[in-house]
């Protein structure tokens, strides 16, 4: 609650630090100059990781590297445990944390795909109390989400998987620990050998974490033998929104994403029950 | 009883993997670089910087700057050129080359987006930067000539409306006939390749602190650069302090790579803003400062094509390469040296005598391009090394047969390439066959037709390349430029028999002074613990050429020996008035004068010293000890010692993605007399490395606006240790008789074919697809496009 007023009663001009291993680049390169940094590495209530009957609660202050080591988060939110090896390099997992990664909503970001993968919900604090959002309505546009000016994010609520649930993850980068060309998380559930629910959430493919509902439509109902992974693929690109880029351009964002997603379809496929 | 080595004899450092003294101290974190020092009364410098490619500078407003906390100097191109002359990268070796003069900061135009405009000093840096961005400067932007071929067309803007035209440099060979042997040759080969432009990312970035003194007119500079003599030259010459009353001083350096001996517009500047202050003034640059103010590299496109009868004997090569260089060119090296490598090393290792080529050298807005380790090498030795491929692929000869039945015979020497250099002697087919063992090359190959069975696609590439080292006055002094090819030391005994040795070579990291310890210890007869080799103050050490172009070991060296000899005939003098014995009956081992026949111990030199410093009435009359030597070495044999080798590249394609994992790289090199093999393994390493990533990773990219689109090290991809291979080196040694060392130059060969190896490589991974890759980097996008992915 501090932390807020602290907010309030800069007019504004203030931002929250945690790890700050976004923010300290930002001003470092004078593209962000606050007039007041608060400080919110030490608040408590915004650390630790819980399991709250079929949700797992994770603190928005938990580190990447705490996120990479958690047993609860490997059995609940696995999706998490997967991603974390590829969030940039030991250093930046020893200070960064999963909250301010969030909120800082970098489209090519492991994490803010994974919020999506797995239907997490966000729990923001304001001066009147906390309200919860859920991934899919969380994420609005390039470095934007739900939280308004002088909230706080405060813990991530997962879904806990169940039996049934397989999931995958992988992105393919120039370099290990780079921002990804691509990279893909998915969480499905199976009833009889058959997809019965599916969220395929991508990254690094536009203004925001995407899912890939086209694919997500088709492959609901239907066993992952090879042709449905091929009609999954052929409608994969159709839903990500990649920038013009000299580098990396559009059509190889799309190849790169159809890649993607067979290989992961495939390892879920073979991922006997 | 093992049989005896070359190395058991006396004071036998030569040959043997001393480690480093100095490495020990900068890993404890005792390092002295320019950033760790700060001087009484120091200040600190930013600089507004254009943010356009080309400009004209329509007025500059600094008031509310100068108003500004801490700020003690808003200072102009104007004001620096009142106290500094204009510079003019070119050597008159280069016939009719030009580029226009340069001053520390631009009076009325900017030519690349990042040039430095105004200089703002301040109490710190961060106040400086605070100042900088209240600085405003109006500009009128002007077309910006971006592109190397839209710059030559003859409506083109001029970016220098005094020289005429954008071109700096029109070079040509000819040996006759080309056109008549390529129309009749069984099979040509052409193909266009690109190499981007890439730049040093050194560790430590450029620094500098000019600290004038008025009341004795005293420049002394601290500077991040290899070449300290160099700048003691130009800031004397330029800024009209006599030589005697510059001091330049290159302390710890954080890599160089060849970046740091260019003058810099912000280095040059410091100067004149000490002077206008009287105060220590500092610069040191940041990384995003760096991408778009150090030099950059390479940047060339080059058609060549290669004849070849039916037998796939090479019988001609046919080369027209354009490269952009920037505005200017490099003071006072020139920016034509690279394109001048680029196209006199192509085809080197090979007999065939017919070569044309044509060198064009552009003026351009982009920051300059000058040289950068390895000059010229890799552009040579990929387009050779692809085109040579092609004729393998054209007459079904394996890659190692086709060499083999081209590359100079061994025992041919000495010969000159077609484009006049001439060799002393090279070891191509030595190292051929000593890479094809160590690789396991038919093991690889059988290995590959196995894993595409099952859809896993392994590349194999292969490159000879030559490398020029030990450069004498041919290189830069009959061009006109004020660059020593020669070095001196100074080496003098302590009164407690210890050694001081200064040089004039400097130390980079790459372990100078480390082997000059091992060349003095091994040629005076002392253990090289109690020898101390001090390098980089032109106040301590006398004049040389210090580090460039691969001549530390084969020129600092050769320097190092003669002047350990000299300073032992001293000692041996000494001695023998001493002992009553004749001098060429003693030798020094370990330091021991001892019987030269058997070995036996005579007296120590700490004694000798002792009584040569402290008892000298205990003398014969008329013997005066000569404990302390100076000498200087200018190689004087062929003008350049050139080396040779092979690199091999095995590595991994997805041909999904376009992403590789490079599997294993192997070195066979000859440079001659090995001093150190662990600092020799660790110098064709590190060029690996940094070929590697001029292969897949590192590139400026610009836009056509002339903006550099990924100025950051977010963007900007370097090799890290993660993607790099195991790379195994092996050695042919064949010493250059020019000197007593024998040691050729090493610090480039790795660099200089390990991007031609890998583009080999990508190019046998695909061969099954059809697709072919000529530029670099191979990045995934185009290796997609090449493989028809997108």
């Amino acid at each position: 609650m501090e932390a807020l007023d602290a907010f309030e009663s800069s007019g504004e001009d203030a931002s929250y630090i945690a790890g700050g291993q976004s923010l300290v680049p930002a001003l470092a390169l004078r593209l962000q100059a606050p007039q007041l940094l608060i400080d919110i590495a030490h608040i408590e209530t915004l650390r630790g990781v819980e399991l709250q009957g079929d949700w797992l609660r994770i603190g928005a202050l938990t580190r990447h590297c705490e996120v990479l080591a958690d047993p609860l988060i490997r059995t609940h939110a696995p999706l998490y445990s997967d991603a974390a090896p590829h969030v940039a390099h030991p250093a930046i997992r020893n200070k960064g944390t999963i909250g301010g990664s969030i909120s800082h909503a970098d489209p090519a970001s492991e994490f803010p795909a994974m919020t999506l993968a797995l239907g997490a919900e966000l729990e923001i604090a304001n001066r009147d109390g906390t309200r919860r959002v859920a991934a899919d309505d969380f994420f609005v546009d390039l470095f934007q989400t739900a939280i308004e000016p002088g909230e706080l994010l405060v813990a991530i609520h997962v879904p806990v998987v169940r039996p049934g649930h397989r999931w995958a993850f992988h992105e393919l980068a120039r370099r290990r620990g780079d921002f990804a060309l691509v990279g893909c998380g998915i969480l499905a559930e199976f009833v009889d050998d058959a997809v019965a629910q599916i969220r395929i959430a991508f990254f690094a493919v536009g203004s925001t974490p995407i899912r890939a509902q086209q694919a997500e439509d088709i492959l609901i109902g239907k066993r992952l033998d090879q042709a449905t992974i091929a009609a999954a693929q052929a409608v994969a690109g159709d839903d990500l929104d990649p920038s013009e880029d000299e580098h990396v351009p559009p059509a190889m964002k799309r190849h790169l994403a159809r890649v993607l997603l067979g290989r992961l379809l495939g390892q879920i496929a073979r991922q006997a029950p | 009883m093992s049989a005896l080595t070359p190395l058991d004899r006396p004071n036998s450092y030569i040959g043997r993997s001393v480690p480093r003294p100095n490495a020990k101290r900068l890993l404890a974190g005792r390092g002295r670089y320019v950033t760790d020092i700060t001087l009484p009364r120091m200040l600190h410098v930013a600089y507004v910087r254009s943010p356009y490619a080309h400009a004209r500078i329509v007025s500059i407003n600094a008031l509310a700057a100068r108003e500004m906390p801490g700020v003690r100097l808003v200072a102009t191109g104007e004001d620096l050129a009142k106290l500094c002359t204009p510079w003019v990268g070119t050597m008159d070796h280069f016939k009719g080359m030009k580029s226009p003069p340069q001053l520390p900061l631009p009076i009325d135009k900017v030519v690349w987006s990042g040039q430095a405009v105004v200089a703002v000093v301040a109490d710190t840096r961060a106040l400086a930067e605070d100042a900088a961005e209240a600085v405003t400067i109006e500009f009128d932007e002007l077309p910006a000539v971006v592109d190397i071929d839209a710059a030559r067309e003859p409506d083109a803007p001029v970016i220098s409306p005094e020289l005429g035209s954008n071109l700096c440099f029109h070079g040509k060979i000819d040996t006759g006939g080309i056109d008549e042997i390529f129309t009749g040759a069984a099979y040509v080969v052409e193909e266009e390749f690109h190499f981007g432009r890439h730049t040093a990312v050194t560790m430590e970035p450029r620094a500098i602190i000019a600290d004038y003194d008025a009341s004795e007119g005293q420049l002394t500079v601290h500077h991040a650069t290899q070449t300290p003599y160099q700048f003691q030259d130009i800031y004397s010459r330029h800024y009209g302090i006599p030589e005697s009353r510059v001091r330049v001083i290159a302390p710890d350096i954080g890599g160089s790579f060849g970046m740091k001996l260019h003058m810099y517009h912000e280095d040059m500047a410091v100067v004149g803003l000490s002077m206008m202050l009287g105060r220590p003034v500092k610069y040191v640059a940041d990384r995003i400062e760096s991408f778009v103010s150090d030099i950059h590299a390479r940047d060339h496109r080059v058609r060549a094509r290669m004849a070849a009868d039916a037998e796939g004997n090479i019988l001609a090569m046919d080369v027209e390469d354009v490269t952009g260089i920037g505005a200017f060119s490099a003071y006072p090296r020139t920016s034509v040296v690279e394109g001048n490598q680029v196209y006199r090393l192509m085809g080197a290792p090979y007999t065939f005598r017919n070569y044309r080529a044509d060198l064009q050298v552009v003026f351009q807005n982009k920051v300059q391009m000058s040289q950068y380790r390895a000059v010229g090498h890799p552009v040579a030795c990929t387009v050779t090394e692809r085109l040579v491929d092609m004729i393998a692929d054209k007459t079904a000869l394996d890659v190692f047969d086709i060499r083999s039945r081209n590359m100079i015979a061994d025992d041919a020497y000495p010969c000159t390439s077609p484009t006049g250099y001439q060799f002393e002697a090279l070891s191509h087919h030595a190292c051929l066959a000593k890479l094809k063992a160590m690789m396991d090359y038919d093991r690889l190959r059988a290995e590959q037709a196995e894993l595409r069975t099952k859809g896993i696609h392994r590349g194999i590439g292969i490159a000879t390349f030559v490398e020029i080292t030990n450069p004498g006055p041919a290189f830069y002094g009959v061009g006109g430029a004020r660059i020593s090819s020669q070095d001196g030391a100074i080496i003098k005994i302590t009164p407690s028999g210890d050694v001081h040795c200064s040089i004039s070579v400097t130390e980079l990291g790459q372990g100078t002074e480390t082997i000059i310890g091992q060349i003095v210890a091994e040629h005076l007869g002392v253990d090289s613990n109690r020898i101390k080799v001090m390098t980089g103050d032109t106040d301590t050490t006398p004049h040389g050429g210090a580090t460039y172009a691969c001549r530390g070991a084969g020129i600092g060296g050769e320097t190092a020996l003669q002047a350990a000899k000299k300073l032992k005939a001293n000692v041996l003098a000494v001695a023998a008035a001493i002992l009553q014995d004749e001098p060429e009956k003693l030798d020094i081992h370990s330091g021991w004068i001892v019987d030269a026949a058997t070995a036996q111990q005579r007296m120590e030199l700490s004694e000798i010293a002792r009584i040569a410093y402290f008892r000298s009435d205990t003398l014969p009359p008329g013997t005066q000890a000569q404990l302390s030597v100076a000498h200087h070495y200018a190689p004087q044999g062929y003008p350049f010692a050139f080396t040779n080798g092979v690199q091999a590249c095995h590595l991994e394609l997805d041909v999904e993605t376009g992403l590789v994992k490079i599997l294993k790289l192997w070195v066979v090199e000859d440079c001659g007399r090995v001093i150190n093999p662990l600092l020799v393994d660790e110098q064709i390493r590190g060029g690996v490395v940094q070929g590697l990533g001029a292969a897949f990773f590192e590139e400026c990219v610009y836009g056509d606006n002339g903006q550099l689109t990924n100025g950051s090290l977010a963007d900007y991809l370097v090799p890290m240790a993660v993607e790099m291979p195991d790379i195994e080196i092996g050695h042919v040694e064949t010493p250059t008789l020019d000197t007593q060392l024998g040691a050729k130059g090493v610090g480039e060969a790795g660099t200089a074919a390990a991007s031609a190896a890998a583009l080999n490589a990508i190019n046998d991974a695909m061969k099954p697809f059809g697709g072919t890759v000529a530029q670099v980097p191979m990045t995934p996008a185009r290796i997609l496009k090449a493989l028809g992915h997108i």
